[in-house]
């Protein structure tokens, strides 16, 4: 994506949002500019406290979720009696909407941050695992072969072969899931916390009714969400080169 | 170099591939493995690699009983067996870090190796230079091959072994490559060993020629070919004369 065509869009996005807060007319759709000038203000205010916890949740479940779900799916993708074991389990679990266990998550760890990353954590996990089993699994016979005739054992197999292989499935669960993820932090937010910016947004468009307030807690969210999404891109770039050469 | 006495081979089902065969190769000497699909030749040569383990029989590489790959046989596959995510260069060093990893323990890699990761010789040899910053994904099946050579040629094998190498390429690049791999083999002295379904190629390339056929196999067929570095013995009569009669022993059998 051209960066040039990025910023037209943002503007365009801009405009739309100008000209339906003046036809709405009313406090609960206020203007860019107003959002923006409250976005600065509250910035100083708490929001960026609020941000940086949703930050931090959202960052430590996505590495703990690597770390496990990436060597158990390439301890699956290479073992195919290990996979024909687990493979039903996963299959009644991946598709599970894992939003439905906030309640019980919320219920067995209580406050604080670590159910949050719990939560979000098992969104990403099985996304994880299974990209990362059948990236695995997909490496030719012919391919590990033909390294094992170079002298690799499974040590050097796994360190030269499986390793690398997963990275492009770790990077794209992460590119399919970031969005759910930030998603279903916000629900995770609303409940059993006073940081964060599931919090802040609710606490400002239904205790305090401040709307540009709330506003600018949308924009943060947004901002979370979208600058995921561009470091896993810009991750991409960095770790996959060999993806975009023609 | 190669000895493999009373080998008896089977998957299993159906007749074994090999059944009491004995054949052997001395060093420094050029075969070619030709036969139709399912004659086993393609078994005979991942026993050699040491990728599969001989049933009944005795299997010696330069004297060793052969239990696991031998870090002195290189090994050339038709699909090239590279890393998508490496770039050719790093491709060349695969053998080397693989050895770098291991350090010289005799398993993995020979006792006296010293660590290198240099294979710039190579990549200028085989004419990869140009292309030693690309990915696999960016190249002819021909710089492919060579990438994949390279490779194993960095490895400084006595026995290079190659199933159907040049079978997916196009007529071409498949005659620039057994030119050039008939030119390594003169320049190295290493034991060639090529498995192919090409009668052409296995007259090319192979000094003596091993005909399977169909399982199970007994005794091995031996067509002498002493002539394939003169210049011009690809369009001489003797050539000619010798894939006829190759495709007749096929035919036959």
């Amino acid at each position: 994506m051209k960066r040039r065509d990025l910023l037209l869009a943002t503007l365009a996005l801009l405009v739309i949002w100008q000209i339906a807060a003046m036809l709405v007319n009313q406090p609960i759709l206020p203007t860019p500019v107003q959002v923006g000038a409250a976005f600065v203000e509250e910035l100083g205010k708490g929001l960026a406290g609020h941000f940086l916890a949703s930050l931090w949740r959202v960052i430590a479940s996505t590495l703990l979720s690597i770390l496990l779900a990436a060597p158990a799916g390439l301890a699956l993708g290479q073992s195919k009696r290990a996979n024909d074991f687990f493979a039903p389990l996963i299959y009644i679990l991946y598709p599970i909407p894992k939003v439905v266990f906030v309640p019980i998550v919320l219920l067995f760890l209580g406050i604080g941050d670590f159910p949050k990353i719990v939560i979000i954590f098992l969104i990403l996990f099985f996304q994880i695992l299974v990209l990362v089993r059948d990236q695995a699994a997909g490496l030719r016979p012919e391919l590990i072969r033909s390294v094992r005739s170079l002298g690799a054992g499974r040590m050097a197999l796994f360190r030269f072969v499986y390793l690398p292989a997963s990275i492009p499935g770790i990077l794209t669960a992460l590119r399919q899931s970031v969005g759910t993820a930030v998603a279903v932090l916000y629900i995770a937010e609303l409940f059993a916390t006073q940081k964060g910016l599931g919090y802040y947004i609710y606490l400002n468009g239904n205790t305090l009714f401040n709307y540009p307030a709330m506003y600018a807690g949308v924009v943060a969210m947004s901002i979370l969400g979208l600058g995921l999404y561009f470091a896993v891109d810009w991750l991409e770039r960095k770790l996959c080169p060999w993806l975009f050469v023609s | 170099m190669i000895e493999v006495e009373h080998l008896t081979f089977d998957y299993g089902h159906g007749a074994p591939v090999f059944q009491d065969f004995s054949w052997s190769a001395a060093r420094g000497e050029a075969w070619t493995v030709l036969g139709p699909s399912g004659c086993g030749k393609s078994t005979l040569l991942n026993i050699l690699a040491g990728l599969v383990k001989p049933g009944v029989g005795a299997m010696r590489v330069d004297g060793q009983n052969l239990n696991r790959p031998r870090p002195q046989t290189g090994l050339i596959i038709q699909d090239y067996g590279l890393l998508p995510w490496a770039t050719v260069r790093e491709n060349a060093r695969l053998g080397l870090r693989v050895r770098n990893y291991y350090g010289p323990d005799g398993v993995h890699a020979p006792k006296d190796y010293a660590r290198t990761m240099d294979v710039e010789l190579w990549l200028e040899r085989l004419g990869l230079l140009p292309q030693a910053a690309q990915f696999p994904g960016q190249l002819s099946g021909g710089q492919r091959q060579r990438t994949a050579i390279a490779r194993t040629l960095a490895l400084q094998p006595d026995l290079l072994l190659m199933d159907e190498p040049f079978s997916s390429l196009d007529a071409p690049t498949r005659e620039g490559l057994q030119r050039l791999v008939l030119e390594l083999w003169h320049e190295t002295g290493l034991t060639l060993v090529t498995v192919t379904h090409a009668i052409e190629e296995a007259a090319v390339l192979g000094q003596r020629i091993l005909l399977l056929n169909l399982p199970p196999n007994t005794r091995p067929q031996i067509i002498e070919n002493p002539n394939i570095l003169q210049p011009g013995y690809r369009e001489s009569d003797e050539y000619v004369a010798l894939c006829r009669s190759l495709r007749t022993m096929m035919e036959t059998a």
